[in-house]
């Protein structure tokens, strides 16, 4: 037996040990880090044109849920509708930050799918969503009307994450105050 | 009744496939003849039985049998009959239940074609694939049973997923599965030659047209996935790097590597365990890919059922047969490669080594990219999705030497070939090419660029060597060409062919995204798109409101084309059917967006110059493999096999007597 030979099996075993570990995971588990501390401040021009710039001022005086996402992001088209679902039932706004993409594309995503944003932040290189600590698309975070945030959801939204935790938490915050 | 008799058709066939890999293999262990005789029939068995209960689900389908749980979830009484009997692999159990059917096919396949493969080897592959295909069974019986029954039974399906009501599907999950389960066939080859330990050019010759008639089906059904993505959703791709299509591709890819490594053992005798690797990596990925899908572990626009049951399922099922598989490979493996000699760079193998480093490099990429988020979620880096950019970054310049060493492959000679062959044969293929990458654009489309001109003039590169190839053979000769030969060009120049579509619909492929009352117009590369307006239509099992474009070309109409905005009433879901005018240089693509105030409408529309050039490839190199397989080499075989391995024989013999 030769070593160079048992390679293959040493690589199957971790990934079998890893997709294992996938299966046992549970999606809607979170990331303390950036939780309770003020949003990241930025300063970014739209989606619809460079002119116009939003900045972390956006989010003071209401509560806002910050979506990042991207067309190339499959997973972002499976919670698209969740995103409109929420906005519609809690009635909290929506800023989109647009991760790493072009003008183009993303706005053609938003022509097939709809958009539920109320703005959408523009960030083709993406350093902003650094800031904002995204390893990936998609991510959404529930910001205090003081520009503080609140909840983290890493991955897409599932359904279940939607009626159990996101909108009962946005509701809370909205009674909070 | 009907559904009682498919499900105890299934354990029957469980049953059979446990007889049909357990006593042969103790049959080579013992050396009993009796034992291995009963591979062929148990297959022949195992396929009737399954064969069964496919067409018993398929009844319960045709028949609106509603009691029976899975066809209440995807069929519906108001789902035209074709869909219906597709619907049968619209979800996971019936999926499952045509992957076996298939692998029962392929077994049966063997069967037949046992008489020609020394007993030993024949039995023994049979008894790999009936271990696989058992493997499936206990999974679908007891995770995933299609006939279970639910009572009351409710009055009205819930429908097929929209999506899936194309007739792309109703032929390209089975093409794939075909491919997929055919490397089942490869695999069990290369298991049988490390129980045997016998990897020679009379094994290759077996396992080469398997090989290729897996790869020819699978090629057909990704060609078939990519056509139907880009009818089907809407958004004028041709391939989205989706998990699922990846599944599809890895083992494509490392099929294609099997295929050329096969022949450089069959002709050199050399690289005998990288080929048996390869075997078992292809199957391993088509293993992957079916956990992948039905295991929920990665997020898809193909989304299907999730349970983590299945999951653990499949995943200690794979870990059994690529890990038990590896390790016996391990084992066995250092014996094929004993006094091998050097390889040289200038010769067709050294060539196809190349081939094979790209096309598994390649494969190593996507696999990783497609389960980066698996890796990231696991290393507490979040759940996420790898998209596009990676897969298009690290794609590229591994395909782009690809190509280039395709057209080479001809001219180079086993063993060694002197550089003064390469130049003076290889000259006019490339003046070719680059006439071509300059005039084709040009002519066609009446622009050209950079990107453009290199894609064509790496495609046409990849035709003209495949022709020259086919040219100067015939030139002077009256005996007609090995099919082996042809099949080879025909591929090759498949792969130019596709290569070409791709970089000129990437390089002028355009799309605008308009907003259209009825009368307006908007107009993109010169056509121009009239909107006059929709209409609503009731469909056999849908509402769908259908618009009306005039496409004009320089005042003159060219095509009317009708997009259609569907919506099911089962489902309630929404679904866009593009109108397509589809030509050789360009397809014109217009789909319909959301409705807009008053009567206006949001509408896209694309233009994909040479995007059929995309689908023809694939398709010119699937015939290419299918020319290939008609070979003479392998009608031959029977006769080649009954002198190589005497000692077989002989053992048996002993054995009977």
């Amino acid at each position: 037996m030769r070593w160079r030979l048992i390679m293959p099996v040493v690589v199957v075993f971790a990934l079998i040990v890893m997709l294992g570990y996938g299966l046992t995971r549970n999606p809607s588990e979170l990331p303390s880090a950036f939780i309770g501390k003020p949003a990241p401040s930025f300063d970014l021009p739209t989606l619809d044109s460079d002119r116009e710039r939003i900045t972390d001022a956006a989010f003071q005086g209401s509560i806002t849920l910050v979506n990042v996402w991207a067309s190339w992001c499959v997973a972002c088209r499976a919670e698209h509708e969740l995103i409109t679902e929420i906005s519609r039932r809690t009635g909290v706004p929506v800023v989109g930050l647009n991760y790493k993409d072009t003008r183009e594309a993303a706005l053609r995503w938003l022509g097939r799918y709809g958009n539920p944003f109320a703005v959408v932040a523009f960030d083709p290189a993406g350093e902003v969503g650094i800031d904002w600590g995204v390893a990936a698309v998609p991510e959404t975070f529930v910001v205090d009307r003081d520009g503080t945030i609140r909840y983290k959801v890493v991955g897409a939204i599932t359904r279940e994450e939607m009626n159990d935790t996101l909108i009962p938490k946005l509701r809370q915050l909205k009674q909070a105050s | 009744m009907i559904p009682e008799i498919g499900h105890f058709a299934l354990f029957l066939a469980l049953g059979l496939a446990l007889v049909q890999s357990v006593l042969p293999l103790y049959g080579i262990a013992r050396n009993r003849a009796d034992c291995l005789a009963v591979a062929a029939p148990a297959a022949i068995g195992q396929f009737v039985m399954l064969a069964v209960a496919f067409v018993a689900l398929s009844f319960a389908f045709y028949a609106n049998d509603f009691s029976v749980t899975y066809v209440a979830q995807n069929s519906n009484t108001e789902l035209p009959w074709f869909y219906r009997l597709a619907a049968v692999w619209g979800a996971h159990e019936g999926s499952l239940l045509l992957w076996m059917t298939l692998l029962a096919s392929w077994s049966l396949a063997v069967a037949a074609a046992s008489r020609s493969l020394p007993r030993e080897v024949a039995s023994c592959v049979l008894a790999v694939m009936g271990a696989v295909s058992a493997g499936f069974l206990v999974f679908t019986l007891f995770t995933s049973n299609p006939f279970a029954r639910e009572f009351p039974a409710p009055a009205e399906g819930r429908d097929l997923n929209p999506l899936l009501q194309d007739p792309g599907l109703v032929i390209h999950p089975p093409m794939l599965y075909m491919g997929y389960v055919g490397f089942c066939v490869a695999f069990a080859f290369a298991i049988t030659a490390l129980i045997t330990g016998r990897v020679d050019s009379a094994w290759t010759r077996w396992t080469r047209p398997w090989t290729t008639a897996a790869w020819v089906f699978l090629t057909v059904g990704v060609t078939l996935g990519s056509w139907w993505a880009y009818n089907e959703l809407g958004w004028g791709g041709w391939w989205f790097w989706d998990p699922v299509e990846n599944a599809s591709f890895m083992p494509w890819l490392v099929g294609t590597a099997l295929i050329h490594s096969l022949a450089v053992t069959e002709k050199r005798g050399i690289f005998k365990s990288w080929t048996v690797l390869l075997a078992i990596t292809a199957f391993a990925l088509s293993l992957l890919g079916t956990f992948l899908v039905r295991s929920g572990v990665l997020i898809s626009v193909h989304a299907f059922a999730t349970d983590p049951t299945r999951g653990i399922y499949i995943l200690a099922f794979f870990a059994i047969v690529v890990g038990g598989s590896l390790l016996l490979y391990a084992i066995r493996a250092p014996r094929f490669d004993a006094g091998t000699e050097p390889v040289a760079a200038l010769s067709r193998e050294g060539l196809l080594l190349l081939n094979n480093i790209f096309l598994v490099v390649a494969a190593a990429g996507v696999l990783l990219g497609t389960l980066y988020p698996i890796f990231a979620d696991a290393l507490g880096m979040g759940r996420i999705s790898v998209g596009p950019p990676y897969f298009n970054k690290i794609f590229i310049p591994l395909t782009v030497p690809l190509v280039v060493l395709v057209g080479v492959a001809a001219v180079m000679a086993w063993k060694r070939t002197r550089a003064e062959v390469l130049r003076s044969r290889l000259w006019a293929p490339l003046l070719v090419a680059i006439v071509l990458g300059v005039l084709l654009p040009w002519l066609a489309l009446g622009t050209n660029g950079i990107v453009a001109a290199a894609g064509c003039v790496l495609g046409g590169w990849a035709i003209a060597t495949a022709l020259e190839d086919v040219f100067r053979r015939m030139r002077g000769r009256r005996v007609k060409l090995p099919r082996g030969v042809v099949g080879m060009a025909l591929a090759h120049a498949g792969v130019g062919v596709f290569v070409i579509g791709v970089s000129l619909v990437t390089a002028f492929g355009s799309e605008h995204d308009v907003r259209l009352a009825p009368g307006e117009r908007a107009s993109l590369d010169g056509y121009d798109f009239t909107f006059k307006g929709t209409r609503h239509v009731e469909g056999p099992n849908f509402v769908a409101e259908i618009g009306d474009f005039i496409v004009r070309e320089d005042g003159e109409q060219i095509a009317e084309l009708f997009p259609e905005k569907r919506r099911y009433n089962a489902s309630g879901q929404t679904m866009t059917e593009s109108g397509i005018d589809a030509g050789i240089f360009r397809d014109l693509y217009v789909s319909l967006g959301e409705p807009l105030s008053g009567d206006a409408w949001s509408v896209r529309i694309y233009h994909r110059p040479f995007v059929r050039w995309i689908w023809a490839g694939g398709f010119l190199s699937a015939l290419g493999g299918l020319i290939a397989l008609s070979d003479k080499r392998y009608r031959r075989r029977e006769r080649a096999a009954k002198t190589v391995p005497a000692d077989t024989r002989a053992r048996v013999a002993t054995a009977e007597a």
